[in-house]
């Protein structure tokens, strides 16, 4: 009994077992689902795509570790989340955009969207949307050149030919002839797959798709937010297009470009930015779904995902302000 | 059948004791016994240092109504009254008794066999006087919990035998070895209370308690209900059909926490405690198993509470369900088990949970001693915590519907006040959200500071009001 009275032990507060679940583990997983779309990217926009992803990440790290040095907080940039975030922001540029515009949105999406605030966790806005609004109302020309899709084997210079995405297609053509015109002549194959113009990680319909449900599959999402974003957009377009199929696209167009995916699946979930319950979550994907929509049928932008998700993200303390979760014994029962 | 909302599904952990029978703890050569056991006023000492003792002889008397009685586990003498280590952490003052090897019950331990026919008054002296507590871990009086005010019309009683914590198998060993003593303990609840319906809710994780219990109730005698009746769970009491026994086993899924008293209520009866209100508010009365067990020695044998069942697992070299003396010391307890297996890191009363985290071997198992849980040093490092990135996990685990991420932030920048926005008293500390926080923050520990810093509050509140208009206190 002499050597138990040396025993050191540990003493704290219960429970004393915790799941193996980790910030790291999630941010890790959420970047494996977001890979094949990144991958697709680079298929079809070629070395150029995978420079930007490159740069992105690599900015976002270096300015995460500088800025929690700086800040003297702890250095935690291998949790992920500044590496998800550079992902991010490079998936939602066009893959020819200069290398000092991919540095500069990827040290704001860090610096200004995130470290300003607090770090992870009490951010406003998701990051790396806050960096690509700014980019966007910045640099316009830079940020809506988009290349046109040349998988990486085929013979000609990505750089040279510049096209339309689908939606900017959609909106000039509504503004030349009034009606959707030379937007109706896309494949719907090349929307799945990704043979269309636009930011080089939101091309890929299918990979996008899977990826998310990998995420819902695995836990790290519900499915309420990106249910109830393109549900909405969808219940919305439908009504158009059935009223004038003329003038509005489809519902499946609506869905399968634009950033509408990689927004619902990847960008509006994000945790910090996003309401915490299930309730919540509805109202913020439905708000988000109803200003993307507003912005693509009415507003003179093609594309609205990345200002409904921000505009959605100022409204979320205010959700979780008033939806709550339904307290065990709140409603006095009678016996 | 609707259970509870949230809860967790932790690594229940419990094959390393669940098949292994109870076996009688060697009688320690000493036993400190402390004066406090239970949720109330501590009992005042009865004895004097040199006084012999018996076993099962009374050692402290209970000082008010919510007080319990202690007794000595041993027969020897005391040795010492003095301050000892106690599991809460605190030294607290202890009556020790070296034994003197006999083992002999004090004089005057009448058997009963006609107990049921005892008044619900004689029953509940006769549980008062044996020390009697919850043992499930609360070590609430028991005979307080069986005095619900009349105007509180009790309609049932639930036993628990949920034993949600993982690595705990005290309650299953118990129902599967001495179901009977279960199945009697609810019946004298019953008459004690005058209530027709007895459940018993076991997780679905321990068949051959399920089976045994069910074997053993549908012995007893068949009843009639007197009023056909549904529960709101759908479970039907029927008037005209020959009735059977007016008790039920209940199969409960397993989740943790469904031993929590609510949550069993709720997954048992569908009834809802409303928030800061008690079981009795809804017409129910729960008992732990053990607890039950408990009674019936003290109302059959008039045996005081002197020994429980206690799983030792985890690291030690032979994990073992022990029926323990109280009093008896951990050191002896660990010894029991071959020793450590490995370095140890943390020992931990009770499960893994809510058990208390322990700072030496030197306490002893008291009434509410349901485990002694040994980690290796490998599994207890501290942990370093991260901010909240709100990612909903400890909302969905919470089985009380509270926001415990606003709770934890909330108790990291002490915002005392503004705190009961988010009802921290409703929380019943079961643990899930930390377990599942991936930020790894010691939230229940966040929230019992808030607890702790409104209680405080709210006593000096009223002690202030009392200042002003003094109130004559009556004496219990």
């Amino acid at each position: 009994m002499e050597k138990l009275e040396e025993l050191k032990l540990v003493v704290s507060s219960s429970p004393h077992v915790r799941s193996d679940e980790t910030i790291e583990k999630i941010m890790y997983t959420v970047i494996l689902a977001l890979l094949p779309a990144a991958g697709a990217g680079i298929y079809f926009f070629g070395i150029n795509a995978a420079t930007v992803i490159m740069l992105s990440i690599i900015t976002a790290v270096a300015c995460e570790a500088l800025m929690q040095k700086a800040m003297g907080r702890r250095i935690a940039v291998k949790d992920g989340s500044a590496l998800l975030t550079g992902l991010l922001l490079a998936m939602n540029l066009p893959s020819n955009a200069p290398w000092w515009l991919v540095v500069i949105g990827s040290a704001f999406a860090i610096i200004i969207g995130k470290q300003i605030f607090g770090g992870l966790g009490f951010n406003i806005f998701n990051p790396a949307l806050a960096a690509r609004v700014f980019l966007l109302i910045s640099w316009p020309v830079q940020m809506t050149t988009w290349p046109k899709p040349a998988t990486i084997f085929s013979k000609v210079s990505v750089d040279a030919v510049t096209a339309a995405t689908p939606l900017g297609l959609l909106k000039s053509e509504l503004l030349l002839k009034n009606n959707i015109g030379e937007a109706a002549n896309i494949s719907i194959i090349d929307m799945i797959i990704g043979n269309i113009g636009g930011s080089l990680g939101e091309v890929s319909a299918i990979l996008l798709l899977l990826g998310g449900i990998f995420l819902i599959y695995r836990g790290y999402i519900s499915w309420h937010i990106p249910a109830s974003f393109i549900g909405t957009v969808v219940i919305i377009s439908a009504i158009f297009w059935i009223i004038d199929p003329a003038r509005y696209a489809s519902p499946l167009f609506h869905v399968l470009t634009g950033g509408l995916l990689l927004g619902a699946f990847f960008m509006a979930t994000d945790y910090v930015t996003s309401p915490i319950t299930s309730r919540g979550m509805i109202i913020f994907g439905f708000g988000c779904g109803f200003i993307t929509i507003l912005i693509r049928l009415f507003g003179a932008y093609p594309e609205g995902v990345s200002f409904a998700i921000m505009l959605m993200n100022l409204v979320t303390p205010l959700i979780d302000k008033y939806v709550r979760p339904s307290l065990f014994g709140e409603v006095k029962q009678s016996v | 059948m609707e259970g509870f909302k949230g809860g967790i599904h932790p690594n229940y952990s419990k094959e390393k004791t669940e098949r292994l029978p109870i076996i009688d703890a060697k009688i320690p050569k000493r036993v400190v016994i402390p004066i406090s056991q239970h949720i109330g006023a501590p009992c005042e000492p009865i004895v004097k240092i040199g006084d012999a003792v018996k076993k099962g002889q009374k050692l402290g008397e209970a000082k008010g109504f919510v007080s319990a009685p202690v007794h000595s586990s041993v027969s020897g003498k005391v040795t010492a009254i003095a301050k000892f280590p106690h599991p809460s952490g605190r030294d607290a003052l202890s009556i020790v008794i070296e034994s003197d090897g006999t083992d002999e019950w004090v004089e005057g331990l009448a058997e009963r066999t006609d107990y049921l026919k005892l008044s619900p008054d004689e029953l509940k002296k006769i549980i008062h006087n044996a020390g009697i507590v919850g043992l499930g871990g609360a070590t609430f009086p028991t005979h307080v919990k069986l005095s619900p005010p009349p105007d509180k019309k009790i309609r049932a009683v639930i036993l628990n035998g949920a034993e949600c914590e993982p690595y705990l198998t005290a309650d299953h060993r118990l129902m599967v070895e001495r179901p009977e003593e279960i199945v009697e303990g609810l019946r004298i609840i019953l008459k004690l209370l005058n209530v027709q319906y007895g459940y018993i809710g076991v997780e679905t994780n321990k068949p051959d308690a399920i089976s045994r219990l069910t074997e053993v109730v549908s012995r007893i005698p068949k009843q009639k209900a007197s009023e056909t009746y549904v529960e709101r769970s759908g479970i039907e009491w029927t008037k005209d059909v020959e009735a059977g026994p007016n008790i039920r086993v209940i199969g409960l899924d397993v989740k943790y926490p469904q031993g929590a008293e609510k949550q069993l209520i709720k997954a048992t009866l569908n009834r809802e405690v409303p928030s800061g209100g008690l079981p009795m508010d809804v017409g129910v009365v729960v008992q732990n198993v053990g607890t039950a067990s408990a009674i019936y020695n003290a109302v059959r044998f008039s045996r005081p509470l002197i020994e429980r069942i206690t799983t030792v697992t985890g690291a030690v070299t032979y994990p073992k369900n022990l029926r323990v003396r109280i009093g008896t010391l951990v050191s002896d307890l660990i010894e029991e088990c071959g020793g450590f297996s490995g370095e140890p890191g943390k020992v931990i009363m009770g499960g893994p949970m809510m058990g208390m985290g322990q700072h030496t071997l030197n306490v002893p198992i008291i009434k509410g001693s349901s485990g002694i849980l040994v980690l290796p040093k490998t599994a207890a490092g501290q942990l370093e915590f991260y901010n909240c990135i709100r990612c909903g996990a400890c909302v969905r685990a919470c089985p009380m519907g509270l926001m415990p991420n606003m709770l934890s932030i909330y108790g990291e920048l002490r915002l005392v006040d503004t705190c009961v926005e988010f009802k921290p008293m409703d929380c019943i500390e079961c643990g899930c959200c930390s377990y599942v926080c991936p930020s790894k923050r010691p939230i229940v520990h966040f929230i019992r500071y808030l607890k702790n810093e409104l209680s405080i509050k709210k006593a000096k509140a009223k002690e202030k009001k009392e200042a002003v208009n003094p109130v004559r206190k009556e004496v219990a």
